[in-house]
């Protein structure tokens, strides 16, 4: 990423992550200096399977252009299974956003785990890339 | 009951945050959001003084929400949670803004996105506070007693602790006597003693302790409850024992790892296994004899059951200083034995080096095989023949004629499916219990008050198995003691008026009992046990109606904040 990195064009990433696993994670990134767009913003909720299909929906027709959601790729300790979970409320979503004539990989998912912090920084970078050509 | 007057603090952390997010702005832009009743910054948020400072404008301007925006709640949210409580305001009227880890730090490239940023997630804190309802943790009355399963060493020894701190202990073991796998060894590393006799004393002290009671071929089969407060059932012979305990510790160990027909031998008459060994050593006086055959030469094959490319892939740990110590034994017994160790590692970890060097001071050769081509054993005329490619030697083939050949076998988890059922606790890859966190939580479970200790975390040899029992007998006294226990409030709530009692939250709750049906105003809906719910909003996520809800995470907190994070910041 260019030390200008942040140009008009800089899609805007909204982030859930979870607040005990990928929070620390990308935490992380910021602590080692790991510059990344300052169009990603984060929100912490508990598990990812909390998140609501109708939120992501509601993210991109407030104007984010991609909304990721970050699972704890079985690192979580409230449930077990949350990453299939979590997988089922993207594919709604996902499925929702195509009904209203947009483009469901304006959705994704990735595992991000309490140390994630180089994989957050590169799925940023590669989901950013994948918005800008949409 | 929403804040209405939230005061909105912005923090510099010395330059940390200001060098690259411009605070003035920032708070500015607080200043003028609906919602904000005060703006300020400050040097340091956490120092005593700004802290003081905040607590005297939270009582002057009778603040009903407070918004910090400084570093990651991981640092400081207790802090100013602490804070707000003691000005008055309830704890959970308080929200973390992280524009430290998640803006300054991240974005050093572009000071006037960051700040952007920091403006939009500013708002966002202050949309979540305005919707924020003060909320009272969920005190638990906790029950000065614990139950330990399995009496091995770690299980003992936990008891014994637990008894010092003035606890009151049951420990269930499934065998007849208690003891676990060292109460069939002989001398063990590193002291020497014997096992046996370290059990004897573990035994007696704890005959000696009118708050431990023991229960031999006796297993765990119900429980129910949570944390601070479970009851359990015994089933102990033919009896079946009511229990209450605060706290469960699982210390149920392993089970040495059982070969395959033909691995390396085994099944031929002279292949044993590293605990058949052991129990030899404790019999032989002058000479090993097997089979009726005095043993000249002996050939160890490390890493049986250990280390597989598939199956279990871990190291046991404990084997390579086991096999080590079992060799100078044998030479102690009969100096004249020829000893071959073929081995993949040794990890005579720590101290447990001298252990290995004093075997090769004994004449123990060691010779080095490759994982990917391990040694063969075959029968040959009344012995057995060993064939080893040996690495260090430039990748020579060896022979040799053994008189007995030790298969180090390691370690594997016990077969506990009825336990687990009862339990529910999460199984690492290899099967042994998982903790929450390696480095930082390592004898806790997903289950609040169910903790982890000995070898049925992981390999672990006796000090290992011991001092983590250690740890969970201080964490269940850590948590027991003061006699209640706070959570966090953040659980699911049902709106009844919009609850259809459709059943999905139900489907989806991953903890028993957490969710149930009630009547309310003469409709069914469901209802949440506070106890038992975790908070992970998986009921929340696939409600229809959006009845059921997390709190602190509501659909009005969340939606009002991505609007907030979305609005742009006009500079
Ligand atoms: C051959 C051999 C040699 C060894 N030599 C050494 C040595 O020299 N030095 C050293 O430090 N370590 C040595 N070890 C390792 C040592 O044995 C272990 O570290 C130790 O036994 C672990 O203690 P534990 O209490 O965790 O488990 P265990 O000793 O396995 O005890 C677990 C207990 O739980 C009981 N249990 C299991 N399931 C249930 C259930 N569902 N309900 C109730 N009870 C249950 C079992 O019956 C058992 O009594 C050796 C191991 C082997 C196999």
């Amino acid at each position: 990423m260019s030390a200008e990195g942040a140009t008009a064009r800089d899609p805007r990433i909204l982030v859930f992550s979870t607040t005990g696993i990928s929070d620390p994670g990308i935490d992380l990134a910021g602590s080692a200096h790991m510059n990344y767009p300052p169009g990603v913003t984060v929100i912490g909720i508990p598990c990812s399977s909390g998140v609501r299909p109708d939120w992501l929906v509601h993210a991109i027709e407030k104007g984010f252009d991609g909304v990721f959601v970050a699972a704890d790729g079985g690192d979580c300790a409230l449930v077990p299974d949350c990453t299939a979970r979590t997988a089922w409320a993207m594919e709604r979503a996902q499925q929702m956003l195509s009904e209203r004539g947009m483009d469901p990989r304006r959705l994704k998912m990735g595992a991000i785990c309490s140390v994630c912090a180089e994989p957050f920084v590169n799925h940023m970078k590669q989901f950013g890339d994948t918005l800008r050509k949409l | 009951m929403s804040a209405q007057k939230i005061g909105v603090f912005t923090c510099h952390c010395g330059g940390n945050i200001s060098d690259y997010v411009d605070v003035q702005k920032v708070c500015d832009a607080a200043a003028g959001t609906e919602g904000c009743a005060l703006a300020k910054t400050f040097l340091f948020a956490c120092s005593d003084s700004s802290q003081e400072e905040m607590m005297e404008a939270i009582r002057t301007h009778q603040l009903d929400g407070v918004v910090i925006a400084s570093c990651s709640p991981k640092l400081h949210l207790e802090t100013f949670r602490v804070m707000a409580h003691r000005a008055g305001l309830n704890p959970h009227m308080y929200t973390q803004v992280n524009i430290r880890e998640q803006c300054s730090w991240a974005h050093r490239h572009d000071m006037p996105k960051a700040s952007e940023k920091a403006v939009r997630l500013v708002r966002a804190g202050i949309a979540r506070a305005s919707l924020s309802r003060p909320l009272e943790n969920i005190r638990v009355e906790t029950l000065p007693a614990v139950l330990v399963i399995g009496a091995g060493p770690a299980g003992m020894r936990a008891a014994l602790a637990l008894s010092d701190l003035g606890l009151t202990v049951y420990v269930v073991e499934r065998a007849a006597e208690v003891g676990g796998r060292i109460r069939a060894l002989g001398k063990l590393f590193p002291s020497g003693r014997p096992g046996r006799e370290i059990v004897a004393r573990l035994r007696d002290q704890i005959a000696g302790r009118d708050n431990i009671v023991v229960y031999t071929n006796a297993e765990l089969v119900e429980k129910s409850g949570s944390a601070g407060r479970f009851a359990v059932k015994v089933r102990a012979g033919q009896e079946t024992i009511s229990l209450k305990v605060g706290a469960i510790i699982a210390a149920t160990g392993f089970a040495p790892y059982a070969p395959q027909p033909e691995e390396f031998g085994f099944g031929l008459p002279a292949v044993v296994t590293l605990p058949e060994f052991n129990e030899l050593l404790t019999t032989s006086r002058e000479c090993l004899r097997v089979n009726g055959r005095d043993v000249r030469t002996i050939a160890y094959v490390y890493c049986v059951g250990s280390r597989q490319s598939e199956g279990n892939q871990y190291c046991s740990r404990y084997c390579c200083t086991a096999a080590v110590h079992a060799a100078i034994q044998a030479h102690e017994i009969d100096p004249e034995l020829n000893q071959f160790h073929l081995y993949r590692d040794m990890r005579a970890y720590g101290r447990n080096e001298l252990i290995y060097e004093e075997a090769r001071q004994k004449g123990s050769l060691f010779l080095r095989y490759d994982g990917g081509e391990p040694p063969t054993v075959e029968r040959e005329g009344d012995g057995l023949l060993v064939r080893v490619r040996d690495e260090l030697s430039g990748g020579d083939s060896i022979e040799i004629p053994a008189d007995l050949v030790v298969l180090v076998t390691g370690m594997v988890a016990t077969s506990n499916q009825r336990l687990l059922d009862v339990l529910k606790l999460p199984l690492s890859a290899g099967g042994f219990f998982n903790e929450i966190h390696p480095k930082l939580r390592p004898v806790e479970t997903v289950i609040d008050g169910v903790f982890i200790a000995g070898a049925a975390q992981a390999p672990k040899n006796l000090a290992e198995s011991v001092a983590s029992s250690m740890a969970a007998a201080a964490n269940c006294s850590a948590m027991l003691l003061k006699g209640h226990l706070d959570r966090a409030p953040l659980v699911a709530k049902v709106s009844a008026e919009t609850c259809v009692w459709c059943g999905e939250c139900v489907k989806v709750c991953p903890y028993a009992g957490a969710i149930v049906e009630v009547e309310r105003d003469g409709k069914q809906v469901a209802d949440v046990v506070p106890e038992l719910c975790k908070g992970c909003g998986a009921c929340a996520a696939v409600c229809p109606s959006a009845a059921i809800e997390l709190e602190g995470y509501t659909n009005a907190q969340v939606t009002a904040m991505i609007d907030a994070l979305a609005a742009e910041v006009v500079s």
